[in-house]
């Protein structure tokens, strides 16, 4: 017991003032924790509380009257589920091609022998500074007949130039002789690609994926921009804004679509509060459900990018 | 291959007058060897033309009355009408006014906050605990923004809000206030939404940093008897400098884009004044009103702009002879 005290002592420095900064500092962190957790926390109360119930306010933690009406209502709307397909199939469609593709142009520009590997590097990296802006881009798409498509949440953004980044950054810390030997044996670039580059990347496929999951999941503006003329191909997001924008536009007054809203939800025995708190949850859940278990790669990938991006 | 290159390059070195022949001979052997890499790469190079470059050539529906359904060869020309139209409106003032609030605001706040979490998380030893409260912190920053606002809007309202009732029991408030609803306070609660959707995900480029000094540093001032904030302000608040610095430029450069998903979905009607920026001034002009040429003209002022802020910045760090981004 002696002994720990003063290698304690030694180590983090004696004296009252260093106890009151960790009480102070651990205090923080806990305080921190509740503030980043609790408005979540909070919404999945209400979203399994009964929805009348949950207008009188006091819900915090638990939910006081017990019930999934809220989560049967939502995924029994015939759009609001059509939403949630869209929205996974583009987070499926898009991570597959966009993390593929962009290791495959990260695995030719890391070779070094190859010719056009600067010219492609820099016509790349260029974009990062410069676009068109929204509306050289919005007339684009709808010259490619792109509006109204799926296609539109894939295509645009099938390579993105930090994930390029950083994948080639990896690429180029496999050892040469892994190649060479590749080619000794005579395999092609293709073949030393899918054979030996997508394997050995694991990690930071694993990170971008990460990344490009996130975004595809998230994404409500494409939706908004190209695709709000057709109600089939909206998101879970975009259903979920659409939701909050009616009851911003709400705060200054009702209108009268609001109140429509509020009286065949109220026959469902269901209010706006309760979608909105039920559909934030189904719309971050499986995010938070996976991004704990790649916490250890992205915290890699983004030091490997910020370094040498 | 490699061992190939250096015969020939020694060649080369021999003679002159065969040098360009030999550089040509490899450099055609070099693309034949090298088609698969081609066809792995040139289609991204068209994707890359198409979705990147082909837009910029929209710049020039700026100096335009561009209409949608003439071709691309058949607008007129009108000179730089659309931007004498833009600094003549009161509208895109305000705008501006708000796009460089918000970001100043957001930049102050995020660089503090950011810098000030990693010190402290970096002096826990604890490290469960540290990991722990990592990923509870970068967990906003997996919700989208329409998560975020709605989950803000609730925590916001008057009636069942988490901020109206915690200051209500602490007596420092006697009546709920409709936040949302005070337009002066709009750029406030945006920044504070900002830190608490991003501050854990930007503490960890600086603990990355942190992790790269010397541990010796810190011996020798446990050794000269420095206490933990001590240590804080002489080692790892300096050697965080030249990552500051870096992240300090690229910010600058994008000064005014002060994002666009929180102000579009927190905003109402009764904080309209002082929630819409620059981009949504786009958005507005542009998609909703169908006047193209004018919401180009101020998308190009404020790239414009942007660039202008990153130069100016890469050029005071390297008169002080700072790191700086090229």
């Amino acid at each position: 017991m002696k002994q720990r005290k003063f290698f304690k002592a030694t180590k983090n420095h004696s004296g009252a003032g260093d106890y009151l900064f960790d009480f102070f500092n651990y205090t923080f962190m806990i305080f921190l924790c509740v503030v980043m957790l609790y408005p979540f926390l909070n919404q999945v109360a209400v979203s399994l509380n009964e929805a009348t119930d949950s207008l009188k306010g006091g819900i915090f933690l638990w939910p006081r009257i017990f019930t999934l009406a809220n989560y049967k209502y939502v995924f029994g709307e015939a759009s609001i589920f059509h939403a949630f397909f869209i929205s996974v199939l583009r987070t499926v469609i898009g991570t597959l091609t966009s993390v593929l593709c962009t290791a495959m142009v990260a695995y030719t520009i890391s070779r070094k022998d190859y010719v056009l590997r600067k010219f492609v590097t820099i016509a790349f990296v260029i974009t990062m500074y410069i676009n068109g802006g929204l509306i050289p881009n919005y007339l684009l798409i709808k010259d490619l007949g792109l509006l109204d498509s799926f296609w539109v949440y894939i295509v645009p953004g099938i390579i993105g130039v930090f994930n390029l980044i950083v994948i080639r950054s990896f690429i180029e810390g496999i050892p040469d002789s892994l190649f060479e030997s590749a080619k000794i044996d005579g395999a092609g670039d293709f073949t030393t690609f899918i054979k030996i580059v997508l394997p050995l990347s694991l990690p930071v496929l694993a990170t971008v994926s990460l990344f490009v999951a996130v975004g595809q999941w998230n994404s409500w503006f494409d939706v908004f921009l190209y695709n709000s003329s057709t109600p089939n191909l909206s998101t879970l997001q975009y259903e979920l804004m659409k939701i909050l924008q009616n009851s911003n536009a709400s705060m200054s007054g009702k209108t009268a679509s609001d109140a429509m809203a509020n009286t065949t939800a109220q026959a469902n025995m269901v209010t706006p509060t309760s979608i909105r708190a039920t559909m934030t949850i189904i719309a971050s859940l499986p995010i938070i459900m996976v991004y704990p278990f790649l916490q250890k790669y992205f915290v890699k990938g983004l030091t490997l990018g910020g370094v040498k991006g | 291959m490699q061992a190939e290159t250096k015969v020939a390059d020694e060649l080369i070195q021999t003679s002159v007058s065969i040098q360009s022949n030999k550089k040509k001979g490899l450099f055609l052997k070099k693309l034949k060897t090298q088609k698969a890499l081609m066809a792995m790469s040139i289609p991204f190079l068209i994707w890359l033309f198409v979705f990147k470059y082909v837009p910029l050539w929209g710049w020039s529906i700026a100096f335009q009355d561009y209409k949608p359904a003439l071709g691309m060869f058949d607008q007129t020309w009108s000179g730089l009408k659309h931007f004498k139209f833009l600094f003549d409106d009161a509208n895109f003032y305000r705008v501006l006014r708000n796009t460089l609030g918000m970001s100043v605001i957001n930049l102050v706040l995020g660089f503090v906050t950011a810098i000030g979490l990693a010190l402290l998380l970096n002096e826990i030893r604890h490290s469960k605990f540290k990991k722990i409260v990592q990923t509870i912190s970068y967990m906003p920053h997996f919700l989208s923004w329409v998560v975020a606002a709605s989950i803000i809007s609730y925590s916001l309202s008057t009636d069942t809000g988490i901020v109206n009732i915690v200051l209500m029991k602490l007596g420092i408030i006697h009546q709920p206030i409709l936040w949302l609803g005070k337009e002066t306070w709009f750029w406030g609660i945006n920044g504070v939404s900002d830190v608490w959707k991003n501050v854990g995900w930007n503490t960890i480029i600086y603990l990355a940093a942190i992790t790269m000094i010397d541990p010796e540093q810190y011996e020798a001032a446990d050794i000269d008897g420095a206490t933990r904030l001590q240590r804080i302000r002489y080692i790892t608040l300096p050697s965080l400098k030249p990552t500051i610095i870096i992240l300090l430029i690229m910010n600058l450069g994008y000064i005014l884009e002060s994002g666009f998903e929180a102000q579009y979905l927190l905003g109402n009607p009764m904080n309209l004044d002082y929630s819409e920026n620059l981009d949504i001034y786009v958005l507005k002009y542009g998609i909703s009103m169908g006047n193209f040429s004018l919401a180009t003209a101020a998308g190009i002022f404020k790239t414009v702009v942007s660039f202008i802020f990153l130069f100016t910045a890469n050029h005071i760090a390297k008169k002080f002879d700072q790191p700086r981004l090229f």
